[in-house]
């Protein structure tokens, strides 16, 4: 399916250092616009460095890498402007309502007001939030927290967006819920970039790359994936590859 | 420009909806002052005093009178010489030896004209100033009583000596103290911790990943804090002012002016501790060690620097508040311009860009 699509993101022998430390150990993939792209891997294998560089926060020690048509040496500021970001921890304001934090995030993404008034209606009537409006977050349950986030986090309609381990902490049903609309954005021409170590959310993705010590172990669909190495589900997928690696570098 | 505006309301959102923050900001100085006010400094009753009174006559009987009968002073003892002084302050009960020069009430009626001698004991600075103006208000008050009587003016010459401690620190240190104390930690230390609560929450990554620029967020979080520190000052000001008289003799120009470019330190010096620390915790401890404490004991707000062991001494040499208390006990007191204070304030510019400088290339390192 991928041969005809369009790239987003392009990567090309991404390295990143810290002292002797080789955090990402060259990287080399693309993501192909409207995917769901999952960049999987266990705490430590170099994900949250690289979606740190992907997202222009940090540079990288070599490479080449673009990132919505622009170059991440030099294009930053175009970058962030087309790009949405959620992390693991929550990225909104407990402490003022949920109508205050659309405005403030509109804002600085540059909408107009009458756009975020719009938006904002929307959004709360799409997500069923219309009656708390005015709602400190912090009074509303952690999974409408959540959707909000992610609804924030895509207000200014980017073309691509990072989720940090967004479904981090959170029961199995609202994260299946959560998913569903990613499945929306996705439909409505997003691409979604998701990082996560919940192997069965790795199902879900359209194509999953698999980090293991700062390199990429693997990268295909899912059901390539489990027939390459011939297991029922992610889960041993990952399993599988985390054993070969360390056997292959001795 | 209208990024950065709907980033500085929400900025003020935090503050207004945070009661904690609100009686930080605006509860803090007015206790502050009242406490220092109240407290430490007006506090005097029952102070034992000494009389030496070399002459015995009417006048010096009815003056010592009324001083005992004021309500401020216990006569603890007559003494009969000069030399017993030093041993009644030695023993440290007695605050003051009043001394009645000879031939007082004659010298009083021939020449119009007689001395009385305060000797105070200014080991503890604020009371024996507050002591000595208590007395002397008293002495005031008994010359123009005797003046409507007799009808021909007489006049004291009181002649006051500060034992122990000769450089006294007045009363009306402590609003300088205390504005220093409270502009530093309110700039300081509520910026650091705004700051790195968005760190904590992992706010900061969010802010940071989208077109808002690092500068313009740093700055978004500070602008409140500025507004908010300057009406501080002002409160803190009028108050003193209005309830313990502290005057401004000089310019309230430049009496803000400075107060601004100290605020601006202290906004500065906030920037830095919270790129050195990572929780709010850490950033409230390392304000209030790095911040108040030297504020309140190297400054010369408490303790005269000039009764500091030498190396206190040079360590105080770069404390802000020292400087900016000098400004503006100058302004404040004795009315004096930028002329004589451009040292002082050149130092607390530099120090300002100094913190300034480090924290954008802290900043710049964190992000590489």
């Amino acid at each position: 399916m991928s041969e005809q699509k369009e790239t987003i993101i392009t990567v090309k022998n991404l390295v990143k250092k810290f002292g002797n430390f080789r955090a990402n150990d060259n990287l080399s993939f693309e993501v192909f616009k409207g995917e769901i792209f999952g960049f999987l891997g266990a705490n430590g294998a170099g994900k949250t460095t690289a979606i740190k560089i992907l997202c222009g926060l940090w540079a990288p020690t070599s490479g080449d890498i673009n990132v919505a048509g622009f170059d991440i040496y030099t294009q930053t500021e175009q970058i962030k402007r087309n790009i949405g970001y959620m992390s693991q921890k929550f990225s909104l304001y407990e402490d003022i309502t949920v109508f205050e934090n659309i405005r403030l995030f509109g804002g600085i993404y540059g909408l107009s007001r009458r756009e975020i008034a719009q938006r904002a209606t929307d959004l709360m009537r799409r997500l069923d939030l219309e009656h708390s409006r005015d709602k400190l977050i912090s009074s509303l349950p952690l999974g409408w927290r959540q959707k909000l986030a992610f609804s924030v986090a895509i207000l200014h309609k980017p073309k691509l967006v990072f989720l940090d381990e967004p479904t981090g902490g959170v029961d199995p049903v609202t994260r299946r819920k959560f998913w569903d609309q990613i499945y929306e954005a996705a439909d409505r021409g997003i691409t979604v970039f998701v990082t996560t170590h919940y192997m069965d959310e790795a199902e879900y993705c359209d194509r999953v790359s698999i980090m293991v010590d700062g390199r990429i172990a693997d990268i295909d669909t899912p059901s390539a994936l489990k027939e390459k190495y011939r297991v029922k589900n992610m889960n041993e997928v990952f399993l599988k590859i985390a054993r070969i690696l360390p056997d292959q570098n001795n | 420009m209208k990024r950065f505006w709907g980033f500085v309301l929400k900025e003020f959102l935090h503050i207004f909806r945070d009661t904690r923050t609100m009686l930080i900001l605006f509860g803090m100085p007015i206790v502050q002052i009242l406490l220092f006010g109240y407290v430490i400094t007006n506090e005097l009753k029952d102070i034992k005093i000494a009389i030496l009174d070399q002459s015995k006559d009417p006048v010096t009987i009815e003056l010592t009178n009324k001083i005992i009968s004021s309500g401020f002073f216990i006569l603890d003892r007559n003494i009969k010489n000069m030399k017993e002084v030093e041993d009644v302050f030695k023993e440290g009960n007695v605050r003051q030896v009043i001394i009645f020069e000879s031939g007082f009430g004659r010298k009083l009626n021939r020449e119009g004209i007689a001395s009385i001698q305060l000797i105070a004991d200014a080991s503890d600075a604020n009371t024996a100033n507050l002591v000595v103006h208590y007395t002397m208000a008293i002495i005031g008050d008994f010359v123009r009583e005797q003046n409507k009587l007799t009808g021909s003016p007489i006049q004291f010459i009181p002649e006051v000596r500060m034992l122990y401690n000769n450089e006294l620190k007045g009363v009306y240190m402590f609003i300088p103290g205390i504005m220093a104390m409270i502009l530093i930690l309110v700039s300081a230390m509520m910026t650091s911790i705004s700051i790195v609560r968005e760190k904590e929450l992992g706010t900061m990554e969010t802010l940071l990943v989208s077109p808002l620029r690092p500068a313009q967020i740093i700055l978004g979080k500070v602008t409140p804090y500025i507004a908010l520190s300057f009406i501080n000052a002002v409160t803190i000001i009028i108050m003193g002012n209005l309830v313990f008289g502290m005057p401004v003799q000089g310019s309230i120009i430049l009496l803000l002016a400075e107060s601004i470019l100290y605020i601006l330190l202290g906004l500065s010096l906030g920037i830095l501790i919270s790129t050195i620390t990572k929780t709010q915790q850490n950033a409230m401890f390392i304000s209030l060690f790095a911040l108040m404490l030297p504020t309140i004991l190297l400054s010369g707000f408490i303790y005269p620097i000039e009764n500091m062991p030498k190396v206190l001494q040079w360590l105080s040499l770069f404390m802000p508040p020292r400087w900016f208390i000098t400004i503006i006990k100058n302004i404040m007191l004795k009315g004096t311009g930028l002329m004589y204070v451009w040292k002082e304030t050149l130092i607390l510019i530099v120090m300002t860009s100094l913190f300034l400088g480090l924290s954008i290339r802290k900043f710049k390192i964190r992000l590489e």
